[in-house]
């Protein structure tokens, strides 16, 4: 259960930025998560929802996670591929001299927040 | 209104971990973060390590676990240097508490310092602590299928410590398989069998240490 932690920094780099914009609330947050990673999908929006509850500025904030699949590339001869968390083996040459080039995400991709603005 | 952002998540955790990573590097210390399951055996690993290296490395233990001290009295009962960290119910360790441990120690008289990280094997893998290797152990009760159940934890280990060897004949432990799940996960690593308590195949073990600790 480190995803509670994970979502506590989340909305603290959030709030913070959605504060320096001169944001009223926080509508939304999109998070990349890699699914190499120990993050489970479900926990973190248990995290999310919880974490949100209490604060006029959270309460209605969405959270959006977009889980990303491993992508690696063959060292020996150049392919690259879309495999499992178990699979890493180059689907053409069969070398496992590989590099992982994507599915260990950990990011705050964007925000959307309500500025004093938008509203008629 | 949208704001990207693009910022990691755990960018104060990484950014802290990189500062650790050049101070350890700066006083030739080498730091073994060590991963494993509640009873797998770490802390006799660590002694059995210590036992080994001891008079060659100046060595030092930072012991990770929710709460108590016993793992850092038996350390400590050998007259090596040892730091308690209590997470107070954190599952995993992060560079601001390691740093708060390796802050009272003397690092510049120091050659190893063991990391036991919370027993747990799933949440410290994504957290870099600034170590130079993470290492993790099974122990042969656990089963051979664990690679296959956690299959990051043996992703991130740069070795694999089977310990407990001497309970193969009791616990049906498919070695085989084993060491064909480990290969297809992380084809580099290689896996030390041994037991702590016998001293059986620590040697293969801390020689491997000992080639990394002269390096830096």
């Amino acid at each position: 259960m480190h995803e509670l932690g994970i979502m506590t920094g989340v909305l603290d780099a959030a709030t913070t930025s959605a504060r320096e914009a001169g944001a009223t609330r926080l509508l939304k947050v999109t998070l990349s998560i890699g699914e190499m990673t120990e993050a489970i999908e479900d926990a973190l929006v248990f995290s999310f929802e919880a974490l949100v509850e209490g604060d006029p500025f959270t309460a209605d904030a969405e959270l959006q996670v977009n889980m990303i699949r491993p992508k690696s590339r063959c060292l020996e001869c150049g392919a690259e591929f879309e495999h499992d968390r178990f699979h890493m083996f180059c689907p053409e040459c069969d070398s496992f001299c590989t590099e992982l080039i994507a599915g260990r995400e950990l990011q705050i991709d964007s925000i959307e927040v309500d500025l004093p603005d938008d509203e008629e | 209104m949208q704001i990207d952002l693009k910022q990691p998540i755990l960018d104060k955790n990484d950014a802290l971990a990189s500062e650790l990573r050049q101070r350890f590097a700066d006083n030739h210390v080498f730091v073994l973060d060590l991963l494993a399951s509640p009873g797998s055996g770490k802390t006799s690993t660590i002694l059995a390590t210590i036992d080994a290296l001891r008079d060659e490395f100046n060595i030092a233990v930072i012991e990770g676990d929710i709460a108590s001290s016993v793992d850092a009295e038996k350390i400590k009962a050998q007259g090596i240097p040892a730091v308690q960290i209590n997470t107070g119910g954190a599952c995993h360790l992060e560079s601001a508490m390691l740093k708060r441990a390796v802050d009272v120690l003397d690092l510049e008289r120091l050659d190893l310092i063991i990391v036991e990280n919370v027993g747990n094997l799933v949440c410290p893998t994504d957290f870099d602590l600034g170590e130079n290797a993470k290492v993790m152990i099974l122990s042969v009760p656990e089963g051979d299928d664990k690679p296959l159940k956690y299959p990051g934890v043996f992703q991130v280990a740069e070795a694999v410590i089977l310990n407990k060897v001497d309970t193969m004949p009791v616990f049906n432990f498919d070695r085989e398989a084993f060491d064909e799940s480990v290969g297809r996960l992380n084809p580099g690593a290689p896996i030390f069998p041994l037991s702590a308590t016998s001293g059986e195949g620590v040697e293969a073990w801390t020689e491997w240490l000992a080639e990394r600790i002269r390096a830096v």
